[in-house]
């Protein structure tokens, strides 16, 4: 089976200016991800994994390379541009869950939904169906603050996946929660690649990232090494 | 449809941070609230105040001109007016025969006299001497009885034609047709009753009787210049008129060119422009207060919409993750002061038409709260709220999603 390349990064560089000294964050990535994979990132920090996430996630922009995400080149957009592509084809989860406090469970799973525009009646049904792949359909009309940190994360999860993005891309979605209910997530993400979706996990945890069939490994700004587990 | 979505969740933004913040909202609220209520206090009462005195200049016909000694609006020195000759009958003799134009002319002497009647007193009653052709100068066409005529002029009969003050307070019950009372000592039979008036600025107009001025010249002790009202058919011929008039005087009082009138030919007009030039300032004096009031609430929403932005950086960088564009951040922050400088508005309103209402009824006016004006009011206050919303709904959508989804 042919499968469709979901990322395709080209030469990646990213310099910042801090103060009158260049940063070189990323100096020449190349990477594919195919549709379905499930891959995690890793690195120490300075490695460059945080600005890679934000390049893959269309937060930023790169200075130069080649940037294709769902076979389209998303290296040169605008605001705007960058904001509806941010909308349909990414799910981000956050470590800190970066809910609206004072908006319900369902209200911010429709938020992505609001945004691009869906119907009402259609938006409702969307919200609740994905906040049933998470399991959380009971306290839908709950607030975050009503939440605990483990369902809270899920209604993260159940927002990232509403609009059924080309990729979720999780950033230490277990770094705020205890070892058990971060098991609890990460089966979370298990199930939803096993049902096709393409995730990404950027984290620096080894027993997190062994969730992950695919570990990329950067430092200094360059992909170090790169694993695959073949038994999964 | 899609765009309903939008506009609830903008909505829903602006009430979520309100309600979290009442007391500021309110706060905020208070300068915009009393810049509307100024806006609709006073020009409810301009507005009030001016259908009023357009009513009663309409009693002072559009096609009557009065001669008079001094001007209706002094503007010149009042020293030098003083010095002017009187108008006098004589006068009225020659401009009778001479100016064609009119087709009414009327003199008219005026005093204030106490009328008796049997044991009782009425002082300080309106009198005015005139002919016949008071009638149709000055629309006194009586409700009962008539009004006299040529001959009676002519012949200076003592007869009189009263206002209905004048009739309730003396008579009472009684008919006073035909009745005998005194005017200054001298009796005057009632041969008319004049239409009720009510009040020409505070001045009672029923409270007047009309007599021959022929019979005039007998209560009136010292000589005084008189008045002269013209009144033409045509409207149209209103400016005709008064040329005609200021040639026969000019001729009469032996003006050479150049020298400037030493009367004054008077006109509703001349009360309606200084009217207006008066409510023309009062306007402008109006609006600078209102706009110094809106500037400042305008700036002390901006300042807490700054406020807003820097608290919810956080939320700001979610929204963009999630997909807002710059434009639904901009919509939302701008909701959000339109909310508050409507809210200011809506009560400034409601407020200021009380306000007007407990004002005017006080001076006896009725308030007419003009849609205009509630929706001035509304306008200014939508306006601010968007003009002071700008600048913090755009530093806002400028935000890096990255930094402000770091931001603690």
């Amino acid at each position: 089976m042919a499968l469709k390349s979901i990322i395709e990064i080209e030469k990646l560089h990213k310099v910042y200016l801090l103060g009158k000294t260049q940063v070189h964050a990323l100096r020449g990535i190349d990477l594919l991800i195919q549709q379905g994979e499930y891959t995690a990132i890793m690195g120490p920090s300075g490695s460059g994994k945080s600005t890679l996430m934000n390049i893959i996630g269309c937060l930023d922009v790169p200075s130069s390379g080649l940037y294709r995400l769902n076979g389209q080149d998303v290296s040169h957009l605008t605001d705007n541009e960058l904001a509806k592509i941010r909308n349909k084809e990414i799910g981000f989860v956050f470590q800190t869950f970066n809910l609206l406090p004072r908006a319900t469970a369902l209200h911010n799973v429709e938020l992505p939904l609001i945004y691009n525009g869906t119907a009402s009646s259609k938006r409702k049904d969307k919200a609740k169906e994905a906040l049933d792949k998470v399991g959380l359909t009971d306290r839908m009309h709950h607030k975050p603050n009503e939440l605990s940190g483990g369902q809270r994360q899920r209604v993260a999860i159940a927002r990232a996946l509403v609009n059924n993005p080309a990729m979720i891309l999780a950033d230490e979605p277990t770094g705020n929660l205890d070892t058990s209910t971060g098991e609890e997530i990460m089966e979370i993400f298990d199930l939803l690649n096993e049902q096709g979706n393409t995730i990404i996990l950027v984290t620096h945890e080894d027993f997190i990232a062994k969730h992950a069939r695919r570990i990329i490994r950067l430092k200094d700004g360059l992909v170090e090494k790169e694993e695959i587990k073949e038994n999964a | 449809m899609a765009f309903i979505g939008r506009w609830m969740e903008y909505l829903r933004f602006a009430y979520e941070a309100l309600i979290s913040n009442k007391i500021r909202f309110i706060l905020t609220t208070l300068g915009i609230f009393l810049g509307v209520t100024a806006i609709i206090v006073i020009f409810t009462a301009i507005q009030s105040i001016n259908s009023y005195v357009e009513e009663e200049f309409s009693n002072i016909g559009s096609s009557s001109l009065y001669l008079s000694k001094f001007p209706w609006v002094i503007t010149d020195n009042y020293w030098e007016l003083r010095n002017r000759p009187e108008v006098t009958l004589e006068d009225y003799e020659i401009l009778k025969e001479s100016v064609k134009t009119a087709r009414w002319i009327s003199p008219q002497i005026e005093a204030m006299r106490t009328i008796e009647y049997r044991n009782k007193n009425l002082e300080d009653v309106y009198t005015i001497g005139s002919t016949e052709e008071y009638i149709y100068t000055d629309n006194a066409e009586p409700e009962f009885g008539r009004f006299f005529t040529e001959m009676e002029v002519y012949r200076a009969n003592p007869v009189c034609i009263i206002g209905q003050n004048v009739w309730e307070e003396l008579f009472e019950n009684e008919n006073p047709m035909g009745k005998r009372l005194k005017i200054n000592g001298f009796p005057h039979r009632v041969i008319g009753i004049l239409e009720k008036k009510g009040n020409f600025f505070g001045f009672n107009l029923d409270n007047q009787v009309i007599i021959p001025y022929t019979t005039f010249k007998g209560i009136s002790f010292h000589h005084r210049g008189i008045d002269i009202a013209f009144r033409t058919e045509d409207p149209a011929l209103i400016d005709d008129m008064r040329d005609e008039i200021r040639g026969v005087m000019r001729r009469i009082r032996k003006l050479a060119p150049g020298e400037p009138d030493n009367f004054a030919v008077n006109q509703q007009s001349m009360l309606t422009d200084f009217y207006n030039s008066l409510t023309r300032t009062s306007y402008i004096v109006v609006f600078i207060i209102a706009t110094i009031s809106l500037v400042v609430g305008g700036i002390g929403i901006m300042n807490i919409m700054l406020v807003s932005v820097t608290e919810r950086t956080k939320e700001i960088g979610i929204r963009k993750a999630i997909g807002a564009t710059r434009n639904n951040i901009i919509m939302q922050f701008l909701s959000e002061s339109v909310a508050i400088s409507s809210l200011g508005g809506v009560i400034g309103i409601i407020f200021g038409v009380l306000i007007a209402q407990v004002l005017l009824q006080n001076i006896k006016l009725d308030a007419s709260v003009s849609l205009s004006t509630v929706l001035i009011g509304y306008g200014f206050s939508a306006v601010v709220g968007i003009i002071s919303g700008m600048y913090p709904a755009y530093r806002a959508a400028r935000l890096n999603p990255i930094d402000a989804l770091r931001y603690e």
